[in-house]
């Protein structure tokens, strides 16, 4: 038997120099050759530990088995029977903390590169033209779900293929929820979002854009539509500040509003797109997550001279994926650590001129078992910027729970649901995604898509026979 | 898409669309607001709602032409249509009956003025009128909110209408004469509600002001559109937009609202020159 590589297959990347110029993918994709050299690394486990590193429990050893052998459309059919998106998974799940984390080739070097793998195989089925798999007949009973994020999206595919007609309300004008508006195009394509919706509605799921629930739409318009069951996905979308003095200063934008223009209202074309964005050459991000690395790296791609990532606790407690901070690194984010702004300074226009900081020290752990950070007295100093994007995370997002007064909330706001099933404290509404458990990854909020319309399909097929 | 059903021009730079909307209209309120984009690379820009039809499912806009994509929304026909319109958005206003109540819009502000007047009129209060403008021929819909009122004051800068002077003076005139009136709504320029907001301060009458601020998605996501009131930051898409004008900072809204100005002007320029050359 021939020597198991200890290292991924390498996947071809745009140059630095080049990429902190535009918003093109950064990664480019394995070629087949490339894939099948990496499947053939995979041990092929009985037990599959991999598997259970899933949220979505993809048949992964099976699906690299085809790709090993060149089969790979095979190998996108197994992907798909558990998960309506793997371009989108490929490209922004972290596999580092799920599938790949549990990888036996972990004892002797790096994992089998399965996002990579799952990414080839959608991107190759693409490129072939995708097919419509065969449906059961239509059931004729209506499912309503709220927001096409990937939560949504998930649920919807899920129920299509069980015969429901499904019907997906987004508020915005265009669908995806936080993959459009806030994943950045040089992370996930625009075009792969895109080809994935439009899988969906193969399926045959109908999408309203502008029609937002408990606005546009009441939830008793709902019901009286004839929907017979409701998948809340909504999302957590509400932005948080720090509440400090200076704040509404001009040139101070919460993540939302600043990659929400840049992504979907196409900022970084203006002016042939309409909505502008302004990104100075001193640019601050607060923040150590994902969508901090995002807006960091997309303020770098605007133009900014210095662009920085301030956080209040060290490289290790960050939570965004190593791969992000490491190509942040090498684009020339500046980092740093140790720091909390305490307060912005602004000129007589309004606009920031400057951030106040503290630096800070790890204390104890707090109750994400991360140390929590202390400031260190008499520490304060001053940095110039002039631009801020404040990427501390998000809240729920209050207009669909304002008008929905009957659905039970957690002590955090976000809705209560079962974990296991996303039942709600109201017979047929599920919720799943951000707005159940905060914010937190593409696949956790499509595994609870999935499960949830399982749920939903059981509790339809009872009250339909009269048990409900 | 949602087409324009009837276009009017109502002043210099000042247009009213009907458009057609039937889930907008049918939830629509006073006081509520809607987002218009108008083709694929258009921003998104909210517009409050000057009237709506719910037996027709129509919406009535009314704006101004003060930059690009105004410019750009007011030359479409009637037949014409929008990529997106979505609503009805922020709250409502807090209609009761209180007995006597004064609403006063300034500019273009007095369309947004006449569904609340018209609300407050159908909830039995006797409803008085200010409406003002820089000079008569930027006047409109004087007949239209004369009939939702129990009496109206029409007044000019240049004084070639009706009285002489701001509303803020008029509303002056109003306070010293009537000493019932219960509560007051101010819409206009966001200098005329700050100078509004000392007027019936200054006599005790609770103020609600609307704010319109730069806004992305209007629904609470983005917080472009956010604000002091009363200490606090809130969001005017979400929270408001009306909100109580004694508590709202108008300077830092007024520094807010400049926040694109050499953007706006770049597309503004940009657009002029490809009109031109066309």
């Amino acid at each position: 038997m021939a020597k198991v590589r200890k290292t991924k297959v390498p996947m071809k990347e745009q140059p630095v120099e080049e990429r902190i110029r535009n918003f093109n993918e950064v990664p480019l994709g394995y070629t087949p050759e490339e894939a099948m050299e990496e499947a053939s690394r995979c041990l092929g486990c009985k037990d599959a530990p991999c598997v259970k590193g899933c949220p979505v429990g993809i048949n992964i050893p099976n699906f690299i088995k085809e790709i090993k052998e060149g089969n790979f459309k095979k190998a996108i059919e197994i992907i798909k029977q558990d998960n309506s998106l793997p371009a989108i998974c490929g490209r922004v799940c972290p596999q580092e903390d799920q599938c790949e984390k549990e990888c036996r080739l972990n004892k002797i070097g790096e994992p089998v590169a399965i996002g990579r793998l799952e990414r080839f195989v959608a991107d190759w089925e693409a490129e072939q033209g995708i097919e419509r798999p065969n449906l059961p007949p239509k059931k004729g009973i209506k499912v309503a779900v709220i927001g096409s994020g990937p939560a949504g999206l998930t649920a919807a595919g899920e129920l299509a293929k069980m015969g429901y007609d499904v019907t997906i309300f987004e508020a915005l004008h265009d669908t995806g929820g936080v993959l459009r508006y806030g994943i950045p195009e040089f992370r996930l394509p625009k075009r792969i979002i895109d080809r994935e919706v439009e899988y969906i509605k193969m399926l045959g799921v109908k999408i309203e854009v502008n029609a937002i629930v408990g606005k546009t739409i009441t939830i008793e318009q709902i019901w009286n539509d004839g929907f017979q069951a409701m998948f809340i996905g909504t999302g957590a979308g509400l932005p948080k500040f720090m509440n400090i003095s200076g704040e509404n200063l001009n040139g101070i934008y919460s993540a939302n509003e600043f990659l929400t223009r840049v992504n979907l209202m196409k900022a970084y074309l203006f002016p042939e797109y309409d909505t502008p964005i302004k990104v100075g050459k001193r640019v601050a991000v607060i923040g150590g997550g994902n969508v901090a690395m995002d807006s960091v790296r997309t303020a770098k791609r605007l133009g900014a001279e210095q662009a920085m990532i301030i956080y209040r606790r060290t490289e290790k407690e960050m939570p965004a994926r190593i791969e992000e901070i490491e190509r942040a690194k090498e684009e020339g984010i500046i980092f740093h650590f140790l720091t909390n702004p305490v307060r912005y300074i602004g000129d007589e226009k309004g606009n920031v001129v400057a951030v106040e900081c503290i630096r800070m020290e790890l204390g104890e752990p707090d109750a994400s078992g991360r140390r929590s950070p202390v400031p260190i007295p008499n520490s304060e100093f001053t940095m110039e910027v002039d631009t801020v994007v404040v990427a501390i995370g998000t809240g729920p997002n209050p207009v669909l729970l304002q008008a929905f007064p009957e659905l039970k909330l957690n002590k955090w706001g976000y809705i209560e649901a079962d974990p296991e099933t996303g039942a709600t404290s109201v017979p047929g509404v599920y919720a799943g995604g951000d707005i159940v458990t905060g914010a937190a990854t593409v696949i956790s909020a499509m595994g609870a898509g999935k499960r949830s319309a399982k749920a939903i399909d059981e509790y339809l097929q009872k009250k339909l026979k009269g048990g409900i | 898409m949602y087409t324009i059903l009837k276009s009017k021009a109502l002043a210099p730079n000042i247009y009213e669309f009907t458009i057609r909307a039937p889930l907008v209209a049918k939830n629509a309120k006073a006081g509520q607001f809607v987002i218009v984009r108008i083709h694929e690379k258009g921003e998104r820009i909210p517009l409050t709602i000057a009237d709506f039809d719910k037996n027709e499912g129509t919406i009535t806009i009314v704006f101004q032409v003060v930059g690009k994509t105004t410019h750009e929304l007011s030359t479409l026909k009637e037949g014409d249509s929008l990529k997106d319109f979505v609503g009805p958005l922020g709250n409502p206003s807090e209609i009761e009956r209180l007995g006597s109540v004064l609403v006063v819009g300034g500019g273009v502000g007095i369309a947004p003025i006449f569904p609340i007047a018209r609300a407050l009129k159908e909830s039995g209060n006797h409803v008085i009128g200010i409406i003002g403008a820089r000079s008569s021929d930027l006047l409109f819909w004087e007949d239209k909110v004369k009939e939702v009122c129990d009496e109206l004051i029409v007044c000019t800068d240049d004084g070639s209408k009706g009285v002489k002077g701001f509303v803020t003076q008029a509303m002056e005139m109003v306070f010293k004469e009537k000493s019932d009136i219960k509560r007051c709504w101010a819409i206009g320029p966001l200098i005329m509600m700050k100078f509004a907001t000392q007027v019936a301060k200054k006599y005790n009458v609770p103020i609600t002001v609307s704010l319109n601020p730069i806004m992305v998605d209007g629904t609470g996501m983005c917080g472009a559109c956010r604000c002091t009131v009363g200490g606090k930051t809130l969001f005017a898409c979400s929270h408001g937009p009306e909100f109580d004008g004694t508590l709202v900072d108008f300077d830092e809204l007024i520094k807010r609202g400049e926040r694109f100005k050499e953007e706006e002007k770049i597309a503004w320029e940009r657009y002029k020159s490809m009109k031109g050359g066309a």
